[in-house]
């Protein structure tokens, strides 16, 4: 007997897993057919997810917090049961804009260097525009904490719009915006084209920062539980598929096909194999763990990653701190669904819920349900931690740095 | 009233301003992507259509989120009672904001009215659809036709009625079997 799944999703190199849960057949050996619903804009992926068209979506982490709190919309409560992924996007700059702060050639840039650099740019020219695909992306988030932590006031130093992936390249071109932080493989679209060199990865600014989730409304969650949980099992097997060098050629070809990101596979392959093109017709660089997909649990939904999203989000919306909006936050991510999934499989499962984010400065072992699990180096690059049990203190401490500014 | 029409198929956007026409309001239509934002705040509209899955949706809300310049639409997800209308539009394809205030009696015309053109346009594409697929599948039968009567020496009486013959034998449409022979053709090219 096979369940049916229907899955909403953007044309991005992450929404990998569940294409390739479905391709490989690992849905299949879990009892799942997929059916996969394309659109070309998050408003459309989420009005489907609430509305019923899909059971489940490939979905920007910030905007399920954001929905379940009712920001922009009457709240409606979402689950995220499963991570697809950690960072995987770049910023990339115009070439002019990339001179500008002396973009190293032929590798990624340090990011506090850029900053400075930046930091001049903003203060001698005018008024510099970068776009981002979501208001609630961790792309924003990524970008703003970058800029902020570097002396620079995202919202009134600069200037951030909001820019569908697929229309990147495009803008830089048009001279619309003169940076991005977006997902692959529109960076890598945007330097093949000449509009754009890659200048940082969002990995050098978060290490181990959360991407996009597995969303479902929180009752469709309760009513299909059991195939939620195969589909858990599923890409988890995808995952291991997905991160094995020998499968990456085979896996870009899939997913670069036209009926999921209709691109070409040699720059779907960049991101997959952490081998970035910076610049147009230069070498390729090696950059691990540019996309994380599966080591180290990747695909646990931390509650303490839920906590430093609403962390940001109040940041950047100008909100108050309110301990039942930050509990209404935490809840949306459901490691008791990955867990439950995953439990008796041999597949690694954490002791904890919660952690520390950004805080290990080298591979560390920790406690684990299921398996032994080493975490390796996890930090801001400001050297900054999360403690989500102390989400007020470190929302405070935000909030009176940008006023000693 | 208003209404701002964002679509970028133009013949669905003349359609539903058609039947928007009738009731008294101004009417934009709006079918590029480049300038969107600035015409839609010079135009000041009380309500926005636009059609589902529009490629400018996300850019759209958040200049309804940080906009000064204009009263704010908001996703037209304001009240729970409205879920059932909203749920038809969304399966209509079309998504509505609009600027908090307005009385949910004069929006609903709106969008009950857009749902209707929207389904209208859906119902014409299909039935083009359908009409397109009956003209491909008329040209992949004289296509076989010509393949038979040129390797077997039939003539084209002959050729259609096997073309028929294998049809009810295997239980399939004759256009099927036809781009069955066309594609065989293809393949093995003129190695006969």
């Amino acid at each position: 007997m096979t369940e049916r799944l229907t899955i909403g999703f953007l044309p991005l190199v992450d929404a990998c897993l569940p294409i390739l849960a479905a391709e490989h057949g690992f849905a299949a050996e879990e009892g799942l057919d997929l059916e996969f619903v394309r659109d070309f804009s998050w408003a459309t992926v989420l009005d489907r997810l609430l509305y019923g068209h899909t059971d489940a979506a490939h979905l920007i982490a910030p905007l399920a917090i954001a929905t379940a709190l009712g920001r922009g919309r009457p709240a409606q409560p979402l689950a995220a049961p499963f991570v697809l992924g950690l960072n995987g996007n770049a910023i990339t700059f115009s070439p002019a804009l990339a001179e500008a702060v002396g973009a190293p050639e032929g590798r990624l840039g340090d990011p506090r260097v850029i900053g400075e650099a930046l930091k001049d740019q903003v203060a001698s020219g005018r008024k510099l525009r970068f776009g981002v695909v979501h208001r609630y992306s961790s792309h924003n988030y990524m970008l703003r904490y970058w800029l902020a932590a570097c002396g620079i006031a995202p919202d009134e130093d600069v200037e951030i719009v909001t820019i569908a992936p697929p229309f990147t390249a495009d803008a830089l071109e048009s001279g619309e915006i003169d940076g991005t932080c977006v997902g692959e493989p529109w960076n890598s679209v945007a330097v093949d084209r000449g509009v754009g060199r890659i200048v940082l990865a969002t990995a050098q600014i978060w290490r181990r920062g959360v991407e996009k989730v597995l969303a479902l409304r929180a009752d469709r969650l309760d009513q299909r539980r059991e195939g939620t949980e195969a589909l858990i099992r599923a890409m988890r097997k995808a995952g291991a598929h997905f991160v094995d060098p020998a499968n990456a050629h085979a896996n870009a070809a899939i997913l670069a096909g036209p009926r999921y990101l209709d691109a070409d596979p040699a720059l779907v392959l960049r991101a997959i194999s952490d081998r970035l093109v910076l610049s147009q017709g230069q070498a390729p660089i090696d950059y691990p763990d540019f996309m994380f997909q599966h080591r180290e649990a990747a695909n646990f939904p931390w509650v303490s990653q839920a906590g430093w999203l609403y962390s940001q989000m109040v940041r950047w919306d100008g909100l108050a701190f309110d301990s039942r909006q930050a509990e209404l936050a935490a809840r949306v991510f459901r490691p008791d669904v990955y867990r439950s999934a995953l439990k008796g499989t041999g597949d690694l499962l954490p002791g904890a819920s919660s952690k520390v984010e950004g805080s290990l400065q080298r591979a560390t072992a920790v406690t684990a349900q299921q398996g032994a699990m080493v975490l390796e180096q996890n930090r801001f690059f400001d050297g900054l931690a999360f403690d989500p049990d102390d989400l007020e203190g470190y929302i405070d401490r935000q909030k009176n740095a940008a006023l000693q500014k | 009233m208003r209404i701002a029409i964002i679509d970028e198929s133009a013949s669905r956007a003349s359609i539903i301003r058609e039947g928007l026409a009738q009731m008294d309001s101004d009417i934009l239509v709006l079918t590029e992507r480049s300038g969107l934002l600035a015409q839609v705040e010079a135009f000041a509209p009380d309500v926005v259509l636009i059609d589902l899955g529009n490629p400018s949706r996300d850019v759209l809300e958040e200049y309804f989120a940080v906009s000064r310049a204009v009263a704010r639409p908001i996703a037209m997800f304001v009240d729970e009672s409205d879920a059932e209308t909203i749920g038809a539009s969304i399966d209509a394809g079309v998504s509505v904001y609009v600027v908090d205030g307005l009385a949910a009696g004069r929006i609903r015309p709106v969008l009950d009215l857009a749902v209707r053109r929207f389904n209208a346009f859906a119902r014409l594409q299909s039935d083009l659809d359908e009409a397109n697929s009956k003209l491909a599948a008329r040209d992949a039968v004289d296509k076989a036709k010509r393949i038979l009567m040129k390797s077997r020496g039939l003539s084209e009486p002959e050729a259609y009625a096997e073309l028929r013959r294998k049809a009810m034998q295997s239980s399939r449409r004759i256009a099927e079997i036809a781009e069955a022979v066309v594609t065989a053709q293809e393949l093995l090219g003129d190695s006969k």
